[in-house]
């Protein structure tokens, strides 16, 4: 297997059997000098760039979290306000993860089966919390939904509000991994079942959801990866009150400011490690339902 | 599920995304002008607000070309290529995706703060990577980093490289090989991923704010402003703010949307292979079990 890799690595389309089909290219260079600098130089250049801003980093967070042994990660991770911190990420995200993937079923369902005079808007619209720069995001909540807000309601401070602006940012994620599903469900069965006396709910329980269940979980996980580790949106509207308000991204954030990079990297690995976990999690789901990808 | 349950549905589903996202975004935009279009245009022509404003845009023309240039060369790679670890290079491209911002920014301080592996070396030569400019472009690339691969690979994957070779057999250089065959076909899912690494580096908060030191006038950029303002009570700033940035993702989302009318393969899982591909992979049956299906 080595000799194979190495002898066609270099041979873009039909390996092998390039070299003999394709007469030499009218170039300044000798073909194999440049064959050789094509060869490494492109994925050389790649893997530098990706190593010098993602993978060193990365490795970084991870040699810092264990620089002073299993103890002080240990330490850093099981402090009060770091478990308040993580607990409150974790039920908040889990909270809008199941809440959102409903909510984007129901939308789904209203942007393929439904038809209304300005249908494509609100599909429009269901993007606008991908596109929006995050603290515009928890500008926009704290301006409605804030101590000043029209509507005399005042989230600002409590975890009702980091709530609310996790379900924002993860909107888009719930409905635009169920909406290809619910596209493409085939129509006759629910008639058929219909047909045969099966009520909405019938129908809605044993033919609809069956179908769009792995959707909706891929969905759900896309929007807890987003959630656990969401600074922008959330810390205008959350206070950063500790103990009551303060999310992991947040008290990694102040971490960091106060120099405290040991401990901040330790949480940002737990942080991360969850993260992976969904992802992959995620992956297998795809691989087995064949779902397609939503971002 | 028809008639009498369609209207309770519709109305659920466009409530929910009015109150989360229709009227806050148009809240801000109330308050950004309730005090006329004058004072709104004095809070971001001050020289803090215009410094923030130029230096978001800095960024971006920093930032996006170098995202693009190694997404397509990522993308060609992993397309055109079949190295040993290829499926690695697939899966790291992806972990900005799973990592918080503030995490990314906190990465990079390890590496190249003042403490950071490099800092030494960096402070020897007289480079400020950290509290400065070249971090914050560092930061708003990494989290970008996925978008044009994960938009130019698919296409890449699905229309072979029988042109490529045809223009390679008639005398055409690798590079007008490129130019004429390659860019062209992917020229939609490049502009699609552009845009999205467009949009998130504008609006990048998380990742900025723990590496750019928010100094006002100097490492601010235009998210970092707005959060300002609010902290410093000065709302209309902020309100102001968030609408140059909030017009900015509009425009984004209105070429999304255009984009997405003609783009399928998008729903389309990444694991199918193109013909050419099957061709390339029965020759390297010993490396199929190892190259990269869908992350």
């Amino acid at each position: 297997m080595p000799d194979s890799t190495t002898l066609l690595a270099g041979h873009p389309g039909i390996a092998g059997q390039s070299a003999s089909r394709v007469p030499p290219r009218p170039s300044g260079l000798p073909g194999t000098l440049k064959g050789a600098l094509n060869r490494a130089g492109g994925p050389t250049l790649a893997v530098t760039y990706l190593s010098l801003l993602v993978l060193l980093p990365l490795a970084a967070v991870v040699s810092k979290a264990f620089d002073s042994g299993w103890g002080a990660f240990w330490k850093a991770v099981t402090q009060p306000e770091a478990v308040a911190a993580l607990k409150l990420t974790l039920i908040c995200s889990l909270i809008v993860a199941v809440f959102n993937s409903l909510a984007g079923v129901v939308i789904a369902w209203v942007l393929v089966r439904d038809e209304f005079p300005g249908k494509r808007l609100v599909g429009a619209v269901i993007d606008l919390p991908f596109a929006l720069p995050t603290v515009v995001a928890g500008l926009t909540l704290l301006t409605l939904y804030g101590p000043n807000g029209p509507f005399g309601v005042n989230v600002a401070d409590t975890r009702i509000g980091i709530t609310l602006a996790l379900a924002f940012v993860t909107l888009p994620f719930c409905v635009r991994s169920v909406q290809p599903v619910l596209a493409e469900l085939d129509r006759e069965t629910e008639e058929a079942a219909a047909s045969l006396g099966a009520s909405p709910a019938g129908v809605l329980r044993r033919i609809i959801l069956p179908s769009i269940a792995p959707a909706m979980l891929a969905g759900a996980g896309l929007a807890f990866a987003r959630a656990v580790g969401e600074f922008g949106s959330v810390v205008l509207i959350s206070g950063n009150l500790p103990f009551k308000t303060e999310v992991a991204s947040s008290w990694i954030y102040s971490l960091s400011q106060s120099d405290d990079f040991g401990s901040a990297a330790a949480i940002s690995v737990v942080l991360i490690a969850i993260a992976l976990a969904i992802l992959f999690g995620i992956g297998m789901l795809r691989r087995r339902f064949d779902i397609s990808e939503a971002i | 599920m028809t008639g009498k349950w369609k209207l309770p549905i519709r109305i659920v589903a466009l409530g929910y995304v009015a109150l989360l996202i229709v009227i806050p975004v148009g809240a801000v935009f109330y308050q950004a002008f309730r005090h006329g279009f004058l004072v709104a245009w004095h809070a971001v022509t001050t020289a803090d607000a215009l410094h923030a404003l130029w230096l978001t845009l800095l960024v971006v023309l920093i930032a996006v070309p170098l995202d693009t240039a190694f997404g397509v060369g990522v993308a060609l790679i992993l397309s055109r290529r079949r190295f040993p670890g290829a499926w690695l290079l697939d899966a790291f491209v992806d972990l900005p995706l799973a990592v918080s911002p503030v995490i990314v920014g906190l990465s990079l301080i390890l590496v190249y703060g003042k403490t950071g592996w490099f800092g030494n070396w960096l402070a020897a030569r007289g480079i400020q990577v950290i509290f400065s400019f070249p971090g914050i472009v560092m930061a708003s690339a990494v989290v970008a980093l996925p978008y044009v691969v994960r938009e130019v690979l698919p296409v890449l994957q699905e229309i072979g490289t029988e042109q490529e070779q045809a223009a390679a057999t008639l005398g055409a250089s690798p590079f007008a090989a490129f130019w004429r065959i390659t860019l062209p076909s992917i020229r939609r899912g490049l502009a699609y991923g552009v845009t999205l690494t467009t949009a998130r580096v504008l609006g990048e908060f998380g990742g900025v704010i723990v590496v750019s030191g928010n100094i006002a006038g100097r490492t601010q950029t235009l998210t970092l402003f707005i959060s300002d303002s609010i902290e410093n009570l000065n709302p209309v700033g902020a309100y102001a703010g968030a609408v140059i940035l909030a017009l900015l993702s509009l425009i984004v989302l209105a070429v999304l949307g255009k984009e997405n009318e003609g783009r399928k393969h998008r729903w389309r899982s990444r694991s199918e292979e193109s013909p050419s591909d099957l061709e390339e992979l029965s020759l390297l049956t010993t490396s199929v079990s190892m190259s990269p299906t869908a992350h």
